[in-house]
């Protein structure tokens, strides 16, 4: 890759002093999380397991267990994800090539809605939830996540529908496919890379999610781990740092995992719907 | 199948593509679609397949009105410019969709796709991808899902426009004789003179919308019935003589010079504007009507050459002689137009 005019040594020494700040602060919050450090040291100097008894041991009286709140994130990102997607890839279709009536005004309202900051909207939210009565339920913080990450999603599947060229459709109906069949078996499969980048992408949003269950699910059995985190700062009298770094690595662990898994996916969302 | 459109008018928001068209497709013929881009050739055809709606006029196939019947039951075969292979799928499975949409068995399905794909010599590569097959072969596998299902009627929209040369005059060859073999009814879009000619029983010329002449490719380079028809066909294209009628002959624009017309047409009154197409194989040394002029051009094309001669008006001539003559640029030469093949136009671009 490099080539033999372009010395390469100078650049990554750049880099590593620049980076060095942060890659300290990642070492020392896992190695935090399995030390304990005497006070006023830098150096850790006994080995413990303490700071993760979070996830063996029995929780306080008035604390959800962490496996009850990891399932919680869990089912969140899950079906705000299934929902989002399912729902994107049809609208996008539809936004992308069927003849509606006010295709321009609902992209554009699609767009509007989007560019609204979340923070802006969550007090009527709240009044709303409260009154149908989902406020503090997990269906509630889903159905609002859904919602406020659907036009982002509609958009990328509409950009993603409309690289797949016409002639494809044209040959299906000719084949004597149904517009549905058509859709179904030989549309969608172009648009793989595009859904998948997608629902990685909602799922990594709703994961690390945090102000909307903070507000409109704050406390109780519809916790999720980043309220749940949050909670452990503010509720203790003498706060446990390492712990609380422990909960960190723990709530990170899936993001970075799946980061690694599916990063070329990743890249297809923000390379602009081509297929590579 | 024979295939009669009548009257068939076609409209894109306020522009009418097609106004008022009507064309026989006899059974079993192969017809070209030939014209400028812009036309109205590719209109037609997806208007015959159903992709489009006709705003007016009718179409039959055989006795059957299809005009309000949708692409799924017309049962026409396409292949498309591009020709719109699945990319997810391999060929088997490519070839094999309109015969799974149709539900066929599993056996009956492989004894069809084996069938078609012996016919257009892709048996080895069943199991490949679009992606990985060249041009000329994914054509072939476009030729074989067109024609898998025994469609009553194969169209074809610019087949050859995304081959390079060779492969081009490779699946000329090709696709006539599959469709000879299956004996079915093709209509072929294209803007492209040769293949028109070399591939079809008959070309309908198109400009504008209008159908401006229907005939044999031969009849039609031979007698073509106007001169945008005339300029159209012929490769190296006819050279266009400008000038005003003048007793028996014409006067040339800015000339003295009078050329007498073909024997067997009447002229109009003097004056008027006229013009004659010179087609580049009869105007060579030895014929007997003389015109002098400079070489101004000269193009090697292997076996031929091509000379531009501009006659001392300006106007141009072309010849095309076998090539080793040494006729050089910029040399004076005094060669002779063939009467007879002197095809002359009146005022408003209709032949004499």
């Amino acid at each position: 890759m490099m080539s033999s005019n372009f010395r390469s040594w100078p650049l990554f020494l750049l880099l590593a002093v620049l980076s060095l700040p942060l890659v300290t602060m990642y070492v020392y919050l896992f190695v935090d999380t399995i030390t304990d450090t005497t006070a006023g040291s830098l150096i850790p100097d006994r080995f413990t397991l303490h700071h993760w008894r979070f996830l063996w041991e029995e929780p306080e009286t008035g604390r959800v267990s962490i496996w009850t709140v990891t399932l919680n994130t869990f089912i969140f990102a899950t079906c705000t994800t299934l929902v989002n997607v399912t729902a994107s890839v049809t609208a996008g279709y539809a936004l992308s090539r069927l003849n509606m009536p006010f295709k321009r005004f609902f992209l554009g309202g699609i767009l509007t809605l989007h560019a609204f900051p979340t923070i802006t909207l969550i007090i009527s939210i709240f009044l709303i939830l409260q009154m149908i009565g989902l406020y503090n339920t997990l269906l509630g913080v889903i159905l609002v996540k859904t919602a406020l990450e659907l036009p982002l999603g509609i958009w990328i599947m509409k950009g993603f529908f409309d690289t797949v060229p016409w002639e494809i459709e044209m040959a299906g109906l000719q084949d004597g496919a149904s517009r549905f069949t058509v859709w179904r078996k030989l549309v969608v499969p172009q648009v793989q890379p595009g859904i998948a980048a997608l629902a990685v992408f909602i799922f990594l949003s709703a994961w690390s999610e945090f102000i909307i269950p903070q507000v409109l699910a704050p406390s109780g059995s519809a916790q999720v781990l980043s309220t749940y985190l949050s909670n452990l700062i503010f509720d203790d009298m003498k706060p446990d740092f390492n712990m609380f770094k422990s909960v960190g690595v723990f709530y990170a662990l899936p993001v970075i995992l799946i980061y690694l898994i599916f990063n070329r996916k990743l890249m297809n969302i923000y390379g602009g719907g081509t297929k590579g | 199948m024979r295939i009669s459109i009548e009257n068939f008018t076609k409209t894109f928001g306020d522009t009418t593509v097609i106004r008022d068209m009507s064309l026989e497709i006899e059974s079993g013929e192969m017809l070209a679609l030939l014209g400028p881009s812009g036309c109205g050739k590719s209109t037609t055809l997806f208007a015959i397949c159903g992709i489009h709606r006709m705003n007016g006029g009718r179409l039959l196939f055989g006795d059957a009105d299809v005009t309000r019947v949708s692409s799924q039951n017309r049962n026409v075969g396409v292949v498309f410019q591009n020709y719109a292979l699945y990319p997810h799928m391999n060929v088997f499975d490519n070839i094999a969709f309109p015969l799974k949409v149709r539900k066929d068995s599993r056996a009956e399905i492989d004894r069809q796709v084996q069938e078609i794909a012996e016919l257009v010599h892709i048996g080895e590569l069943l199991k490949r991808r679009p992606a990985q097959l060249s041009g000329g072969q994914q054509q072939r596998v476009a030729l074989a899902r067109a024609l898998v299902r025994k469609p009553d009627i194969l169209l074809l929209d610019e087949p050859l426009a995304n081959l390079d040369a060779k492969l081009r005059l490779e699946m000329r060859s090709e696709i006539r004789r599959i469709q000879l073999a299956t004996g079915i009814t093709a209509v072929l879009v294209t803007h492209d003179q040769v293949e028109a000619m070399s591939m079809c029983d008959r070309i309908a010329l198109m400009d504008e919308g209008r159908i401006v002449q229907l005939s044999a490719p031969r009849d039609m380079y031979d007698n073509p019935s106007t001169d945008f028809v005339a300029g159209f066909l012929g490769n190296p294209p006819i050279a266009f003589l400008e000038g005003s009628a003048d007793g028996d002959g014409l006067r040339l624009a800015n000339s003295g010079v009078t050329l007498p017309a073909p024997a067997d047409i009447t002229l109009p009154e003097g004056g008027a504007p006229m013009r004659f197409g010179i087609r580049p194989e009869f105007f060579q040394p030895e014929n007997e009507l003389k015109v002098e002029g400079r070489i101004s051009f000269v193009e090697t094309q292997g076996r031929e050459e091509l000379y531009d001669v501009t006659l001392e008006n300006g106007a141009v001539l072309r010849s095309i002689q076998s090539q080793g003559a040494g006729h050089r640029l910029g040399d004076k030469v005094t060669w002779g137009i063939a009467r007879d093949r002197i095809l002359a136009f009146g005022p408003d671009g209709s032949r004499l």
